[in-house]
């Protein structure tokens, strides 16, 4: 097998080798798969479904996709009886029920079998036995900042991205819709707001900077300089080179600094690639064109990437999990809700349409 | 004993054999079904033991009215059934 990706899909889950152009028959046909990724350090493949009506299903698979085994949902405990858990955007209460598991995450190296599991209501799960069981980590659950957390794009807020440090086990960092970005040093036991310097421009002024309300759409981590951070943020572009203490805002980044997703290079912390879109208003590329944007100065300057990507009319848009990079830093694939699947094996330089006709794709990851 | 079934659309998704349970309620009839089948009780349930919102439960030929904590009644002999509350579209 060559340069494989896991395509996770409205109608389901596709494994796709890139080198030899080839797409697996699908897994889950007809279900929507939020999430999939394969765990490096046992080689199990994992799976989150949506099946709406009938709620959430993870499933998992021991021989790279032939035969997959369902395992345990997040399931939120019961709501202590007279605790009132509102909406603040909604005035809603709050249902403690897993709506999305919207990101499965591997934990570190030398934790095997540990899994972390972001979702919507806003609660991070933890596994130790590769998602047999799963726990809610109450003690991010009750911070006090939770009831200033409303949705971003759905109606509770969610947990969509899970940096792993690979300093040490217990460090990790998650990014919420809309809740900021918390970190943990201590295996979840303490979490602290990350999030200072993050810009929103949809609450009032006296509000734009507070950190418990900021919208990151997809948080990343440089692996080989791990205190570096990149987000697409719903209010632009920021980086931060301390571990979350504080961002530092992007304001010029081609066509837009709205996007939905990012990916770094594991080995350079300045490069790092984007896929931007109008703005918040209207969800599609700027004038009609699809393009990747990358810097490889740490957002001093853009490149922005067309070769191989749609020449005319595109209305493409690339959710934030729907852009990968690989460990060499130069292959990157990127699936959008049009069904397009493109990946490129020099850092975004020249594109290659893998499939046209694949149904709206909600995440890609590599193997 | 009360006798369960699943609609076609469930049967997709995980594996809901016919089968009979005791129990007076419909809460205490899923709940058997559901020990000897524990993965089917998240495809109807959700976190917090109430029906989802897009399931529909019958008992015999009626909506049951309590969704949140099953109590409608059931005796032996009756029929439980579990559908997708949706049609058309």
């Amino acid at each position: 097998m060559g340069t494989t990706a896991l395509i996770g899909t409205r109608k389901g889950l596709f494994a796709v080798d890139l080198d030899a152009g080839s797409i697996s028959e699908p897994a889950f046909l007809g279900a929507r798969v939020t999430n999939a990724v394969r765990d490096p350090r046992d080689g199990a493949w994992y799976a989150s479904l949506d099946h709406g009506h009938f709620g959430v299903h993870l499933h998992r698979s021991d021989d790279d996709g032939a035969t997959w085994q369902e395992i345990a949902a997040p399931e939120y405990p019961p709501k202590p009886p007279g605790v009132s858990n509102l909406n603040p955007m909604s005035q809603q209460e709050v249902v403690w029920a897993t709506q999305l598991a919207w990101v499965i995450e591997p934990g570190h190296a030398d934790e095997p079998g540990v899994l972390w599991c972001g979702t919507i209501p806003g609660g991070l799960f933890r596994s130790g036995d590769r998602g047999e069981s799963w726990e809610l980590v109450e003690s991010l659950w009750n911070v006090p900042a939770r009831e200033k957390w409303f949705g971003g794009g759905y109606d509770d807020a969610g947990i969509h991205s899970i940096c792993i440090d690979p300093r040490a086990p217990g460090r990790l960092l998650v990014g919420l819709s809309c809740g900021g970005a918390w970190r943990t040093t201590d295996g979840g036991a303490t979490w602290q707001i990350a999030a200072s310097g993050m810009r929103s421009n949809f609450v009032p002024p006296d509000r734009e900077y507070d950190p418990d309300t900021q919208d990151p759409h997809m948080i990343v981590r440089c692996g080989a300089s791990p205190d570096v951070l990149w987000t697409q943020n719903h209010c632009g572009i920021f980086k931060s080179v301390d571990n979350g203490d504080a961002w530092t805002e992007i304001t010029d980044a081609g066509p837009s600094t709205f996007g939905f997703t990012v990916a770094v290079h594991p080995d350079d912390a300045d490069t790092a690639w984007f896929v931007p879109a109008i703005g918040d208003e209207v969800r599609v590329p700027v004038d009609g064109r699809l393009v990747v944007t990358r810097t490889r100065d740490g957002g001093e300057t853009f490149d922005v990437l067309t070769d191989g990507l749609p020449t005319g009319v595109s209305y493409d848009l690339v959710y934030r999990h729907g852009l990968d990079i690989d460990d060499t830093g130069e292959r990157l694939v990127m699936g959008s809700t049009t069904g397009n699947l493109w990946w490129t094996r020099n850092g975004g330089d020249e594109w290659e349409l893998m499939s046209a006709n694949l149904p709206p794709i909600a995440s890609v990851r590599f193997l | 004993m009360v006798e369960v079934t699943f609609a076609k659309a469930f049967h997709r998704h995980v594996d809901c054999p016919v089968m009979s349970v005791p129990g007076g309620t419909v809460g205490e009839v899923l709940g058997g079904y559901f020990e000897q089948r524990p993965q089917v009780r998240s495809y109807v349930l959700d976190d917090a033991g109430a029906v989802r919102k897009h399931v529909a439960v019958f008992a015999n030929d009626d909506l049951i009215t309590d969704r949140t904590s099953l109590t409608d009644a059931v005796a032996d002999g009756d029929r439980i059934h579990v559908f997708q509350a949706l049609s058309g579209g």
